[in-house]
């Protein structure tokens, strides 16, 4: 396969990825906890780095899902102890978010983990660091690591599949029946950060957070019925991702940029022109309401 | 030490530190009303949204400052017209709306970023910085219109303290009273784009969020008045601001932004922690002391339960050991004993030899005192649909308090009639006698 089909092959998994999990983050009303997440998931990888020396999958997901669950615990404590939520997260995720920032300048300077590559990826790069087993060259190592995830967030999603859905809506309801409420917003947290780690290669920090929550967003707008969301949702994930791609190409600009970009201009058109929730179709439901009375 | 007092003396880096000295009190200053007013991450969405009216600016009229803060304030200003209008015209929520609008405006200005570089566009040197800040590269000119747009918001949030003070706590009131409450709320948003706009340079568009909310949640800790509380978060604030300035100038390559953040991080943390009142050692020392408490009462109650019960079994010693105690309370042993502990420290249980214990004369007034009071709440409790509620809050006070009057002579003879009259003192004193029975 040539390089560009890995990248967009790439950027499609990362986009289909993002937008299932992230689903769920826009119906839970945890759109910006996933903004913090992606931040702190940084601390995570510099952090692994230190202590394992490589940027090998496994350690990062490690790194990934404490440092996700860190955050997470801690936003619950100080929401918990008075500080209101929105004032909570944005004192979590700048600061730990600085720890890493400050330890990749520090420490981390000459491997391939620098200030640019967290912000906006390196998903040019993909396709040179490849796995290779019985000499066979099977592919970009960032593509398995997203592939891996996204199959993991399927299945998960599958099995749990009631368990969230009766949670995101209704979690007095949930906790009622005897779900492990807490538990499970823990376990969904992993997910989320597992799924963050895996893009962060491709997209970077701040970018995987437009993956995570505009196309779940957009797909809101266009329907009212949870299986659908999801499916639309990674279906808008996966075209931003190449529709982007080939924006970047044409302008010589960030692949990364332009995806998220890209998820913008969808959401936009969704908002304008969605069937039932679209703001025309709202103003000529009005005015046919109007006319008819 | 040597190297930091020649950096000291260093003319440019004075006048950084007094820039962002000045920075990080106007946005703790200005940080304390956004967070009153539950804005905090529409600040963060507005540092974000900053970066494509940065490169929008330098690419129309290069590396002009006022070109670069002008396209920030506009497309900082186009951020929260679209989170308004999302929030406004669709079933988003406004996290949803922040979370869209600031990945979408950062995405876009990585494009233009990544265009100016890029393309020919010229020299972008110093554009990057915007992204994370470097105040120590700031030019003395940069640190000119830094200070006097912190200067003038500082004079600004003083001169219109009031009005401000109103509008955050009660903006239906403040309109009531004819202030002009929405050129009050265009000042303020303007103050938040100008302090974003500014702030940006020396710690960055991805942590600008947090000199806004930091210094503020961590002064919220210290005081309950506004006016206090601004003005401690100007303090953290640009305290922060200058001791980052300072070590991203003597440690080579640490950028600023991170540098102030954790530092005002570790005042918030403190302030989290030891604050009088509010922090957590407080109120856990509070809820532990709260918590003996109880338990003393507790165990004070069940040492007169268990002589009540002698008393109606004829039986007349007044001392006990701790053994037949645990009968009577449902409370765990450990906690039994701590608190049988401390009620001895205070004399209100005596010792008289080996594992044997009595009541002293105090020890059985505040038995008694506490049983009376747990069984009128019961039988308030039983009686509550007769009773009504307690007369308190009523208008005239002489008359809530003949009716509270009432309501005790009534409880009190209702708690005769379910035969749940606690034995007095006199009635202790001349009944029991302090020798030890068989158990």
């Amino acid at each position: 396969m040539s390089y560009d089909m890995w990248i967009i092959l790439t950027g499609a998994l990362v986009g289909a990825a993002c937008g299932i999990i992230g689903t769920f983050l826009v119906l839970r009303k945890m759109a910006m906890i996933a903004d913090a997440i992606s931040h702190t998931v940084l601390l995570g990888i510099v952090g692994a780095f230190l202590v394992s020396q490589t940027l090998e999958g496994p350690f990062m997901l490690i790194g990934a899902v404490i440092t996700g669950l860190l955050t997470t615990f801690f936003i619950q404590v100080l929401d918990s102890s008075g500080v209101q939520t929105d004032a909570a997260i944005g004192v979590v995720f700048t600061a730990l978010f600085s720890v890493g920032v400050i330890l990749v300048s520090l420490f981390a300077r000459n491997v391939h983990l620098d200030v640019d590559h967290v912000l906006m990826g390196d998903i040019t790069f993909i396709p040179f660091h490849t796995i290779e087993w019985n000499g066979m060259t099977l592919g970009p190592k960032a593509f398995w690591l997203i592939a891996v995830v996204l199959v993991i967030d399927i299945v998960f999603i599958t099995v749990m599949y009631k368990e969230l859905k009766i949670t995101s809506f209704d979690p007095a309801m949930a906790f009622a029946l005897g779900l492990p409420v807490t538990a499970l917003h823990y376990l969904f947290m992993s997910m989320v950060s597992i799924t963050t780690v895996a893009s962060f290669d491709s997209v970077g920090a701040i970018l995987v957070v437009a993956m995570l929550i505009v196309p779940p967003s957009t797909a809101y707008l266009l329907t009212d019925r949870l299986l659908f969301m999801i499916l639309y949702s990674a279906a808008i994930g996966a075209a931003s991702a190449v529709i982007g791609y080939y924006i970047a190409q044409w302008l010589n600009v960030s692949i990364a940029g332009s995806m998220a970009s890209t998820t913008g201009i969808l959401f936009l058109l969704a908002f304008l022109f969605a069937p039932q929730h679209g703001i025309i179709a709202k103003r000529l439901a009005r005015r046919l309401s109007v006319t008819e009375s | 030490m040597q190297e930091w007092s020649q950096l000291l003396t260093s003319a440019n880096l004075q006048w950084v530190l007094l820039g962002t000295l000045f920075l990080g009190m106007a946005s703790g200053v200005v940080g304390s009303f956004v967070l009153l007013r539950k804005e905090s991450l529409v600040g963060d969405a507005m540092a974000h949204a900053a970066l494509p009216g940065i490169c929008l600016g330098f690419l129309l009229y290069g590396r002009e400052l006022f070109a670069l803060m002008a396209g920030a304030a506009l497309t900082g200003l186009l951020a929260i017209y679209a989170i308004r209008a999302i929030t406004a015209h669709s079933k988003l929520k406004q996290d949803a709306a922040i979370g869209i609008v600031l990945s979408v405006f950062f995405g876009f200005g990585i494009v233009l970023l990544t265009y100016i570089t890029n393309g020919s566009a010229g020299n972008k040197a110093g554009l990057d910085e915007f992204i994370f800040g470097q105040a120590a590269s700031l030019v003395f000119q940069d640190v000119q219109i830094l200070l006097g747009t912190a200067i003038v918001l500082l004079m600004i949030a003083l001169l219109f303290f009031k009005e401000l003070k109103l509008l955050t706590f009660d903006p239906l009131f403040a309109g009531g009273i004819g202030l002009p409450v929405s050129f009050l709320h265009g000042l303020l948003s303007s103050m938040v784009v100008l302090i974003v706009i500014t702030g940006i340079q020396a710690v960055g568009v991805v942590l600008m969020a947090a000199l806004l909310i930091t210094p503020a949640i961590a002064a919220r800790y210290w005081t309950e008045k506004l006016g206090i509380m601004a003005m401690l978060a100007g303090i953290i604030g640009g305290v922060s601001g200058v001791f980052g300035a300072m070590t991203s100038a003597v440690v080579p390559g640490l950028p600023t932004g991170p540098v102030i953040v954790v530092c005002a991080t570790i005042v918030f943390v403190c302030s989290f922690l030891f604050a009088p009142a509010r922090g957590l050692v407080f109120h856990w020392l509070k809820n532990k002391k709260r918590d003996q408490a109880i338990w003393q009462e507790q165990v004070l109650r069940s040492i007169y339960e268990l002589l009540e019960t002698r008393y109606k079994e004829h039986s007349t010693s007044l001392v006990f050991t701790k053994k037949e105690l645990s009968y009577f309370t449902h409370l765990p042993p450990k906690r039994v004993m701590k608190a049988f502990h401390d009620l001895q420290k205070q004399a209100f249980i005596g010792n008289m030899n080996d594992g044997y214990f009595y009541l002293t004369d105090a020890g059985f007034q505040k038995a008694y005192q506490s049983t009376l009071q747990y069984r009128v709440e019961n039988v308030y409790l039983m009686y509550e649909s007769q009773l009504g509620t307690p007369p308190f809050g009523t208008e005239d006070r002489d008359e809530s308090e003949t009716a509270l009057d009432t309501m005790n002579t009534e409880l009190r003879h209702l708690l005769k009639k379910e035969n749940l009259e606690p034995i007095s003192f006199q009635v202790y004193k001349t009944t029991f006698k302090p020798y030890q029975n068989d158990i």
